[in-house]
């Protein structure tokens, strides 16, 4: 194609960083998206290499810290993607700048967690040290952003680090203080190591570690995450050769009968999902498996403790879903802000390469499967599965209307399954024990093992596993009971696209039928406290500054919705109301049916529900 | 869409995430579906829109032009379909055999009222010619949200001599980014950038449009809904108070430039040509024209001198 560029040219380094990731020019070999090995969608006959945007666009922002304009036309013209078209994908993500930044740069996350353990004192000191958010410091070497969730509300207040060079570095600062985060930011552009004490430790934010039930968790924290060895001798790997052995036909019946119903947030049966990919195979056919690990759910974390503590069931999970559904590739969609989830995964997956239990004849079989790793750089929305396949294939991460649903025509308009990665874990248990063994596990509507990851005002914040029917009572003193000031105001159950409970529904069973009783949803597993001393109302204006900063702005109901119930809110907390009070109410109810009945996707569709949980609960303006 | 369907051809890049649809079955068959509580006969394949018309019943629409696949954003012509949680855009969703749709129940007022009102609160629909009809229609009273709402009034875009941008009244409905990409003129000038609110119609590196890729075919114009994008001579004309469509005539004609044959439509007032525009349904153009066709008709109008002859 004939593309039309403006005259500004990208810097030798600049093309160096594009041509990492696509090789050198002329050269039309993909190099490698990551991971070091073959790219390359086979639907799109080898040639059309619009997938490789996102990891270009990537290498770019780690090479210089932002995206200059004669760097865009550079990937442009090396993907034959028009310029305006990359632009327009790039200024999608939270975590690529398209104008001059410095680069280092630091995002301080002021979520809803993190609000409960101090984060806006230390945004206060951040500022008062730094500057303004968004400008130059530090001799104009870094600058700071205040992020949505980063995925680490278990050890809040947390902060994302990045540098940008030839060696660029990300770190993760947990239980930050203003010290902490002041002394990482000091030691990242020394290229020094971030402070021990200021790591996230996964063992001691795991408090059922060594416990013998467990059975998920069981490897977290216990094995070296890096060593494919310990994997197999603690029984991994044996469910793939017994899949293997069952054949196709056999493992998808066994998960129909385990009744797993995935733990992304729709909670939609797996097996039916498998049964209809599979139903679609034919000699010719070309599916796909997408793992998705994007995890932006404010309060979401656990399949961060996978992807750090036991990377290899993440993809055995992953490799047994390709193997059923006869897919040759499958992808990983890690969200942006998790850059050692991604470290560990890579390393899983060359491991995995190395020993044949990925790429060419695995296990001595005709079974071939790749996986692809891909990053996601800061849209909450590329969770949506629909919009994770755009993110994936080039576009901007905005989701499909459905139908048609992914089962018939999903990533590169191939029959897709994608799974959240809690529900691949669940895979090889389902095929070692035989999904009627697995069935009996639980409730009989819901069926298995359930991560719950707390946070907030709780004793002992962290990822725990439990068998269905647990009432939120028992979990709460599972995890030590209410933290801050001992007396419980409010729970988050779902998160962000959840709702909140009050102190008198503890005792309902946390089951997906339990929770549906009291007009909440479980979710992605989310637990969040609130003692008494939490002003809800601030607790809101948060959430609803989350879903108009993350809506993706294609549907009207959406994209306007979310900044008028946000500024409805800000009315009434302010007593500023345009009218009575009772108007406003109304009219933020109809704001919310509208966006429930109207909005393409979940988000829209969703972003009501917390704000008027809370309202409804606590008459908060009554 | 290459012929299977299945993935974009490798040489043609896709403005947005591509609209996917269900796959079409070989043989057109009917089926059977109920439009509030009256059964129609719908062609199979065909959206509920479409049967929605056939059974004399309007449907509101605004991001969907006949022409250009249907990118269900705008959520105006959303229906109940029994069975669905949530409501649907007839604009794309197919029929289905056994379907029962309501057009006008509660649920469905009360999400087409909402949108008209956060985009009437949000952008200038002074220029939409059935924005008033359905504001009455639904009961649309935008002034509810304040005059703080958040909007995107911005300045007028003049940059170039032939049209004008004026994005404080964009509803974002893609069609002119689908007109410029793949559904009509494979020139990729322009692209939804940014997110959520912020997103908006922009170039590459947000250039003025002379510096871009864009070949003047004005076949976004031709699309626009909402006067976002006029003619310079229409927009000069209405900031001037001479633009009176009642006494406008529309003349259809063929472009004379080359042999494809056009087809035309010149609107003329007080005897001067002030835009061109092609007819949605004409099979070669589908409303789409180039830069000669589009605003190649100044000549027209200029009055030699006399002594220029001699
Ligand atoms: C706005 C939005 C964000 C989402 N984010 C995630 C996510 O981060 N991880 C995830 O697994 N599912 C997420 N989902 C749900 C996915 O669309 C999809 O249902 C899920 O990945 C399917 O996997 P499962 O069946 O194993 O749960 C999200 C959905 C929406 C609407
Ligand atoms: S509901 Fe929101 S996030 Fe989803 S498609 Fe619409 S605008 Fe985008
Ligand atoms: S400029 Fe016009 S055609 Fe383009 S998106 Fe906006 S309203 Fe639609
Ligand atoms: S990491 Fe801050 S709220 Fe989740
Ligand atoms: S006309 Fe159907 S969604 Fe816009």
């Amino acid at each position: 194609m004939e593309l039309h560029l403006t005259n500004d040219r990208a810097t030798p380094d600049e093309q160096s960083a594009v041509d990492g990731v696509l090789g050198a020019p002329k050269d039309r070999r993909v190099i490698a998206s990551g991971n070091g090995h073959g790219a390359g969608e086979d639907a799109l006959g080898g040639e059309n290499r619009r997938h490789l945007l996102l990891p270009v666009l990537h290498a770019l922002q780690a090479r210089t810290g932002w995206l200059s304009p004669g760097a865009l036309n550079y990937a442009a013209a090396r993907l034959d993607v028009p310029p305006a078209e990359v632009y327009a994908v790039a200024s999608f993500y939270d975590l690529f700048r398209l104008e001059p930044t410095p680069p280092v740069s630091l995002h301080v996350c002021d979520d809803i967690a993190c609000k409960t353990q101090g984060a806006d004192a230390l945004c206060a000191q951040l500022e008062s040290s730094l500057g303004q958010e968004g400008a130059p410091c530090m001799d104009g070497k870094a600058t700071w952003f205040r992020s949505p969730c980063l995925g680490l509300c278990d050890q809040a207040p947390v902060a994302l680090l990045r540098s940008a060079g030839k060696s660029p570095r990300e770190a993760m600062v947990a239980q930050a203080t203003a010290q902490t985060v002041l002394a990482s930011l000091q030691n990242v552009m020394e290229d020094k190591e971030v402070p021990a004490e200021s790591r996230p430790r996964i063992k001691e934010f795991l408090p059922q570690l060594g416990e013998t039930q467990l059975r998920l968790l069981r490897r977290v924290g216990q094995v070296d995450p890096t060593s494919l060895r310990e994997y197999e001798q603690t029984g991994g790997y044996a469910a793939l050769r017994r899949a293997m052995e069952m054949g196709r036909e056999k493992v998808v019946q066994e998960v129909v009968a385990s009744r797993l119903l995935g733990r992304g947030g729709a909670a939609y049966p797996t097996g039916k999902k498998w049964e209809a990919v599979l139903r679609q195979l034919r000699p010719e056919s070309v599916h796909y498996v997408v793992c998705n690990a994007d995890e932006s759910e404010p309060g979401t974390f656990k399949d961060r403790i996978f992807m750090k503590g036991d990377p290899f069931a993440v993809l055995e999970g992953l490799t047994i879903a390709g193997f059923a559904v006869g897919a040759k590739k499958g992808f990983l969609y890690i969200r942006g802000e998790y850059p050692e989830s991604f470290r560990f995964m890579s390393q899983a997956v060359a491991a995995a390469l190395g020993h044949h239990y990925l790429g060419d004849g695995i296990l001595g079989s005709s079974f071939s499967f790749d996986v692809e790793i891909r990053r996601g750089a800061g849209a909450y929305i590329c969770g949506e599965e629909t919009a994770l396949f755009n993110s994936i294939e080039g576009y901007r991460g905005e989701p499909r209307n459905k139908p048609p649903f992914p089962t018939e025509s999903g990533l590169f308009r191939r029959p897709t399954i994608v799974n959240n990665v809690e529900t691949l874990v669940n895979i090889p248990e389902i095929v070692l024990r035989g999904g009627a063994a697995y069935a009996r596990i639980g409730t009989p509507q819901s069926t298995g093992y359930r991560l719950f990851c707390l946070s907030g005002h709780v004793k002992r914040p962290g990822t725990y596993e439990v068998l269905f029917g647990m009432t939120l009572r028992q979990l709460i003193e599972l995890a030590g009971g209410v933290g801050g000031t001992g007396r419980l105001q409010a729970v988050l159950l779902g998160g962000a696209a959840g709702s909140f409970v009050s102190p008198a529904e503890l005792d309902t069973p946390l089951t997906f039928e339990g929770v549906r009783g009291i007009g909440a949803n479980l979710g992605s597993g989310v637990v969040m406290l609130f003692d008494d001393s939490v002003n809800l109302k601030d607790i809101l204006a948060r959430i609803a500054k989350f879903f108009h900063h993350e809506s993706c702005g294609q549907c009207v109901p959406c994209r306007v919705g979310t900044i008028r119930q946000e500024e409805i809110l800000a009315r009434l907390t302010g007593n500023r109301t345009d009218g009575s009070t009772e108007n406003e109410i109304a009219l933020l109810k109809e704001v919310a049916q509208a966006m429930r009945d109207a909005s393409i996707c979940g988000l829209g569709q969703t972003a009501p529900n917390a704000l008027l949980s809370a309202i409804e609960r606590w008459r908060l303006f009554a | 869409m290459n012929e299977s369907g299945l993935a974009p051809s490798a040489l043609i890049p896709v403005p947005r995430g591509p609209v996917p649809e269900v796959p079409a079955r070989q043989a057109v068959r009917m089926v059977d579906i109920s439009i509030d509580g009256k059964k129609v006969f719908a062609s199979e394949g065909s959206t509920i829109l479409e049967a929605a018309r056939q059974a004399g019943i309007d449907t509101p629409t605004l991001c969907f032009l006949e022409n250009l696949t249907p990118v269900n954003v705008c959520r105006l012509c959303v229906v109940e379909l029994e069975g669905s949680r949530v409501l649907v855009p007839a604009c794309s969703r197919k029929v289905e055999a056994g379907m029962a749709i309501r057009t006008d129940s509660e649920r469905v007022r009360l999400s087409r009222k909402m949108v008209l009102e956060f985009l009437a609160s949000s952008v200038d629909l002074s220029a939409w010619p059935e924005f008033g009809g359905y504001c009455e229609r639904y009961g649309a009273h935008p002034e509810r949200f304040g005059k703080d709402a958040l909007d995107h009034k911005q300045l007028v875009k003049i940059d170039n001599e032939l049209y004008v941008r004026d994005y404080a009244k964009c509803v974002l409905c893609y069609k002119c980014v689908q007109a410029c990409g793949v559904e009509a003129q494979f020139t990729f000038a322009i692209g939804v950038a940014g997110r959520g609110f912020d997103a908006h119609i922009s170039t590459e590196f947000e250039i003025p449009l002379p510096e871009s890729a864009c070949v003047y075919c004005g076949n976004c114009i031709g699309v626009c809904p909402t006067g976002a994008l006029m003619f310079r001579s229409e927009y000069e004309m209405r900031q001037e108070g001479r633009w009176n469509e009642a006494e406008q005539t529309k003349t259809d004609t063929i472009c004379p430039y080359c042999g494809v044959g056009c087809d035309l439509t010149v609107h003329t007032q007080d005897g001067k040509i002030v835009k061109v525009t092609s007819p949605l349904d004409h099979s070669v153009t589908h409303g789409h024209l180039c830069i000669k066709g589009r605003f190649g008709w100044q000549f027209v109008q200029i009055q030699p001198a006399l002594q220029d002859y001699r």
